[in-house]
């Protein structure tokens, strides 16, 4: 069983731990944007703060464009990385 | 009573009825019952696949609690609440193909299946599928209250009457149509919840005189409204966040989340399934969390946080087409309880029953056995909701974090690391879900950080020093 499992036994498995490693990636990549815009921008007095579309920027970088940011990635990694691999075994069912 | 709500709101439900019944014709007639009944056959389409997630993920926390509390807390609540696109990538990708490959190698219909093909151990089995049955129930507590707090508000019926009518309506059609069913209602549930809070939002920024006037409305009552600290400044950095551990990055442990990254057809239902639910779940937590916290410069005063989202969406919408937009929690709440009930009869009847207590069970047994359980469990819980507490998030988030800290490494480190072993699993979940208990009930906030996130961290130690100062003793056993 521990056999079963390496990436020699299953050229698929290469693939699987690649994307693995980019979904792990995007993920910190949104935390830093997340925090960044959030705590850098929001940390100052509200009286302060600057407004894009009548939300305060802090809010609006952080949640409303690092969502479309973050979209526009998923899409991008998806389609020039992601490989497709057959799931069920050769000759079985 | 409101008709011209509740019309619409009664013709959505007989809709998803519908489906429901129509997938239970699969089972009916299928020779895999097991396979077709708690896994759809494996053969969900990407935008079922995303659906089916979102649906089951976008819960009644989100849909009813969440908003309430960003009504109480304001826009910080809104950015913690964000930390949940990553779910909509991070689990199909991280659980991805190795996982969908490995589970069809075992031919595993469960997570407890993959846990046991993966250690091959009784105890991860055995302690697996009582976690699950254990932590699935206070979630699914939590979903029919909030289920029923909807009802109760939108038709003024006592909150009893109101949690019988859902009860019977969710019942109904899990018991006919399992995993399939499920599915597919999800898929028209996740429908509406997109397009219904995306209307609900436009006609709350509406009502309350365009986004500019709201927000100068919230800093008039109290600044911190609209800074990422919470109304009463409690929302810690580091607190906020350990969000990405709980609603984030920790779902990849998620039973009901995993059993949904068995069920795709091929590579390229999975990656449109990563694309649309990104976008989707995105969609869905902005507009939801947003419409709580708009909510409030226009309804002031709202006590039960649970009642923002149908008291809202009553106000600024035309009473008809308040029936269809409520559809939408009422949708995410039914999606989640079922495949709830799903997973904790699967568990009972597959991982439990099936294992130790009758491995030879006929057929026709385990078809009755799994509607059976199904129907007992849906009463149960009925009755632990009659009682229920104001704030169902916290029950919801509990059964979260529990869940996370058994699963997450054995889950993970069984897929990508070969030295993982049944001890290392065994410790993790042990000390997983044994501190997050003691942490949640005597030191909610250690180091200010959510109380999941300490688990998590140390169980990871525990799987990884454990299955390493075990090696000798499973190779030993081996041979």
């Amino acid at each position: 069983m521990q056999e079963e499992n390496t990436a020699k036994s299953d050229p698929r498995y290469k693939t699987a731990n690649r994307e693995a490693l980019i979904g792990v990636g995007l993920v910190v990549f949104n935390f830093i944007w997340w925090f960044a815009f959030a705590y850098g921008l929001g940390g100052k007095d509200p009286s302060e703060y600057t407004y894009v579309f009548g939300l305060p920027a802090w809010f609006f970088y952080s949640c409303v464009l690092g969502f479309v940011v973050m979209a526009v990635l998923v899409i991008i990694a998806v389609k020039k990385w992601f490989v497709e691999v057959p799931f069920d075994e050769e000759g079985e069912e | 009573m409101n008709w011209q709500a509740l019309v619409p709101l009664i013709g959505v439900i007989l809709i998803i009825f519908g489906t429901g019944v129509w997938a239970g014709k699969y089972i009916k007639s299928s020779n895999t019952f097991m396979q077709d009944y708690f896994l759809g056959g494996r053969s969900l389409g990407g935008f079922v696949l995303a659906m089916t997630m979102t649906a089951t993920y976008g819960s009644a926390s989100s849909f009813i609690g969440g908003p309430g509390t960003a009504y109480t807390e304001g826009l910080g609540w809104v950015l913690l609440a964000m930390t949940q696109v990553s779910t909509g990538y991070f689990v199909l990708m991280v659980l991805g193909k190795k996982f969908a490959i490995v589970t069809r190698k075992y031919n595993a219909l469960t997570m407890v299946d993959f846990l046991k093909e993966r250690y091959k151990s009784k105890w991860v089995v055995l302690i697996s599928a009582f976690s699950i049955i254990i932590f699935l129930f206070s979630a699914m507590a939590a979903q029919w209250i909030g289920g029923a707090r909807l009802i109760e508000s939108l038709i003024g019926i006592p909150y009893t009457t109101a949690l019988f009518i859902f009860a019977v309506l969710v019942l109904i059609y899990v018991v006919i149509g399992g995993f399939r069913a499920v599915a597919l209602t999800d898929s028209i549930q996740g429908s509406i919840m997109f397009v219904g809070t995306l209307v609900l939002l436009i006609a709350t920024i509406i009502a309350g005189g365009g986004i500019s006037n709201i927000v100068s409305d919230l800093s008039a009552e109290n600044p911190n409204l609209i800074t990422p600290y919470g109304a009463e400044g409690t929302l810690t950095p580091a607190f906020v966040s350990s969000f990405w551990i709980l609603v984030g990055v920790g779902v990849v442990a998620l039973p009901q989340i995993t059993v949904r990254a068995m069920s795709y057809k091929d590579s390229r239902s999975m990656h449109r399934a990563i694309i649309i639910g990104t976008i989707v779940v995105g969609v869905i937590m902005l507009n939801m969390h947003l419409i709580g916290v708009f909510a409030r410069p226009i309804l002031p005063g709202i006590e039960v946080g649970d009642k923002v989202m149908p008291l809202i969406a009553l106000e600024v919408l035309p009473n008809w087409l308040a029936g269809i937009v409520l559809a939408a929690p009422m949708a995410a709440i039914m999606s989640t309880v079922d495949s709830l009930l799903l997973l904790v009869s699967s568990s009972i009847v597959k991982d439990v029953y099936l294992n130790y207590v009758e491995p030879k069970a006929s057929h026709q047994r385990v078809k009755g056995l799994s509607i059976g359980v199904t129907a007992v469990l849906g009463v149960i819980v009925f009755l632990m909701a009659l009682n229920p507490p104001d704030l169902i998030i916290w029950l919801n988030l509990f059964a979260f974090g529990g869940l996370e800290a058994a699963f997450i490494w054995p889950i993970v480190m069984g897929l990508y690391w070969q030295k993982g072993n049944k001890y290392g699993a065994l410790a993790s979940m042990i000390t997983g879900v044994g501190l997050y208990i003691l942490s949640d009930s005597f030191f909610p906030q250690p180091f200010g950080l959510h109380s999941v996130v300490m688990p998590v961290v140390v169980s990871f130690f525990a799987y990884v020093f454990v299955s390493l100062g075990t090696q000798e003793k499973v190779v030993g056993q081996k041979t």
